[in-house]
């Protein structure tokens, strides 16, 4: 059964018709490649399914069942974690409290409930060690490297067990061997079972990772095939507009 | 391996504990203030009287509660242009309120409903509207102000009711030899020191402040906060406006003018940086204190008080290019 099933999904920006009639699945420890030129829709497509803006049309089903987000919250308790392009990080906090940024761990003191510092700390450190990296919970995220930032924003998605993770551009600004280490971790995501919608402008990393690669050209998706069955070049040909499309072929 | 990582991060950490108190720009601000009061000790017989104390004390506590608020306003990443016309709102209302003879904690009350308001109009613009900051509190200062002018029909109001010697003890008394504004303002500093560090809304105040999208993206109720951090300036406006009017005496419509402009710089002076996500309880008190001691320092000198604000405007521009020259660094 798909983890992850959206049906016919539109956005409108006014006239701008952002996204159309885009239907695609995502099984349980799949990694999908999503690809497109910029102005795509890919970002838009990605906040639609974190629930950051509503659909014009279309659903959304996790598990079979259809899903309504009317705000980021609603999809995160669903199990919908997002690794966003611009990482969403606040330089002037800790690593630690950006982990845990919109859902801070508390405990209680007395009749109020405050910030838990500690225990922050304690599992996002915890969450670095799994991910191999050195980047200390305490540490503000403005003294960071690019690697260290990604894996604060990675580390975030892991804070509660997700289902679906996506992942806008995470390759996008780092060097090569962060790439490597970005790379290994969507593997590991994949091994635990997650489902990962990799959105890439780089045709390595996604032949590298993802089991299935899907296309997304001024808003309506022309390919949605299997990475086995497909070449760089050609999924350039799907972006570019060279070659109009892969429906009604085999995949 | 395990051991030498953890020992090294001790160790980073050991030395950040002095480096950080050097780096704190609060940290230099005060000793500034600290080296200025030992200067007029020394050089002047009436700097370190205890009515002269008194009255620098109680004149900086009105700043340096709004301050408090400004810094909120500011760690948010927004600006508040309208509090010296809450001050003189929420004067004139409890003043009007007490002149007809209610009860002082009624007229209280009234009155910080009334900044409250203030507050609130200013939030929902900013944060639901979309409205930048500082036109909407721009325009709030001239309609606010411009309310008290007519709520009072411009007179002096100087007969508070039955009440009356509750009102002017409460701003002009004082407890265990401190004046009462004092006490407030610590109360207020406390709490809200608090309230930064250990609460979620203090958290998400400042990741508001450090990255606005990334506050909406994970979840954080953006919109109820800003409208809260707006509220809460306009709150210790009203405060401070209450406090005033018992301190003076009296209501006059020109209360509060150009106070936006001391508590911006106290809050700046204190920290609080422009573009949002810095600024701390500390930083605000002590910057309003800075000025204050500026300003007392420049009368018992005899220097004209026309030098004022080149003296605060200097500091200002100070600790912006301190600021600067350590992100260079
Ligand atoms: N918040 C928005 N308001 C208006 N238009 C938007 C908004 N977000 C995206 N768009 C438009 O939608 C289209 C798709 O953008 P986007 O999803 O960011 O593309 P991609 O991520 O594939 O580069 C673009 O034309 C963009 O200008
Ligand atoms: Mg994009």
């Amino acid at each position: 059964m798909s983890r992850l099933r959206l049906t016919g999904i539109s956005k409108h920006f006014g006239a701008i018709q952002a996204l159309s009639d885009v239907s695609l699945d995502l099984a349980e420890g799949q990694v999908l490649g999503l690809m497109g030129d910029n102005g795509a829709g890919k970002s838009t497509l990605v906040k639609i399914i974190a629930g950051n803006f509503a659909p014009t049309h279309g659903t959304i089903a996790l598990d079979g069942r259809p899903c309504t987000f009317h705000r980021p919250r609603d999809a995160q308790r669903e199990g919908i974690e997002v690794v966003y392009q611009d990482l969403a990080l606040c330089d002037n906090l800790t690593a630690a409290s950006n982990v845990f940024l919109g859902r801070e761990l508390t405990r209680r003191l007395g009749p109020l409930r405050i910030v838990d510092y500690a225990a922050m700390r304690q599992r996002s450190a915890a969450i670095f060690a799994t991910l191999k990296s050195e980047t200390r919970p305490r540490d503000l995220v403005r003294r960071m490297s690019g690697g260290q930032r990604q894996a604060v924003a990675i580390a975030r998605t892991l804070v509660a067990e997700p289902k679906v993770v996506l992942m806008d551009e995470p390759t996008a600004a780092i060097s090569v061997r962060q790439v490597a280490e970005v790379l290994d971790l969507i593997r590991r995501l994949r091994d635990r079972g997650i489902a990962v919608l990799l959105i890439s402008h780089r045709m390595p990393d996604v032949f590298a990772v993802c089991d299935r690669i899907a296309v997304l050209r001024r808003g309506a998706l022309v390919a949605d095939m299997a990475t086995a069955a497909t070449s760089p070049e050609e999924v350039t040909g799907l972006i570019t507009g060279a070659i109009e499309t892969r429906f009604g072929r085999a995949a | 391996m395990t051991n030498s990582l953890e020992s090294a991060i001790a160790q980073s950490q050991h030395r950040s504990a002095l480096s950080r108190i050097m780096g704190l720009q609060v940290f230099w601000v005060f000793l500034a203030a600290v080296l200025a009061c030992a200067a007029l000790t020394l050089l002047t017989d009436t700097f370190a009287t205890e009515r002269n104390l008194f009255n620098v004390t109680r004149n900086f506590a009105f700043v340096a509660i709004m301050a408090i608020g400004m810094t909120t306003v500011i760690a948010s990443g927004g600006i508040d242009l309208s509090v010296g016309s809450s001050v003189v709102l929420a004067a004139v209302v409890i003043g009007v309120f007490m002149e007809a003879g209610h009860p002082f904690w009624l007229s209280a009350l009234a009155a910080l409903g009334a900044a409250l308001l203030v507050g609130l109009t200013n939030g929902l613009l900013i944060a639901v509207v979309g409205m930048p900051p500082f036109v909407v509190t721009l325009g709030m200062m001239s309609f606010a102000r411009s309310l008290a002018l007519v709520l009072s029909n411009n007179k002096m109001i100087y007969e508070f009711g039955p009440d009356h010697a509750i009102l002017l003890g409460l701003g002009g008394g004082r407890l265990f030899g401190i004046p009462n504004p004092v006490i407030v303002l610590v109360l207020i500093a406390a709490v809200m020191a608090f309230v930064y560090r250990w609460t979620r809304w203090g958290q998400h105040v400042f990741a508001i402040g450090g990255n606005e999208s990334a506050a909406l993206m994970t979840g954080i109720p953006v919109r109820a906060i800003k409208v809260s951090v707006y509220m809460f300036s306009a709150f210790t406006a009203g405060v401070a406006g209450i406090l005033m009017v018992g301190w003076l005496g009296s209501v006059t419509t020109n209360l509060g003018t150009s106070m936006e402009l001391a508590v911006i710089a106290a809050a700046v002076i204190g920290g609080a940086n422009l573009s949002g996500g810095e600024g701390s309880v500390a930083g605000a008190v002590i910057g309003a204190l800075l000025i204050e001691v500026i300003r007392n320092s420049l009368i018992l000198l005899g220097i004209s008080t026309f030098w004022q604000g080149a003296f605060i405007g200097f500091f200002i521009i100070l600790v912006v290019a301190f600021d600067r020259l350590k992100a260079l660094r």
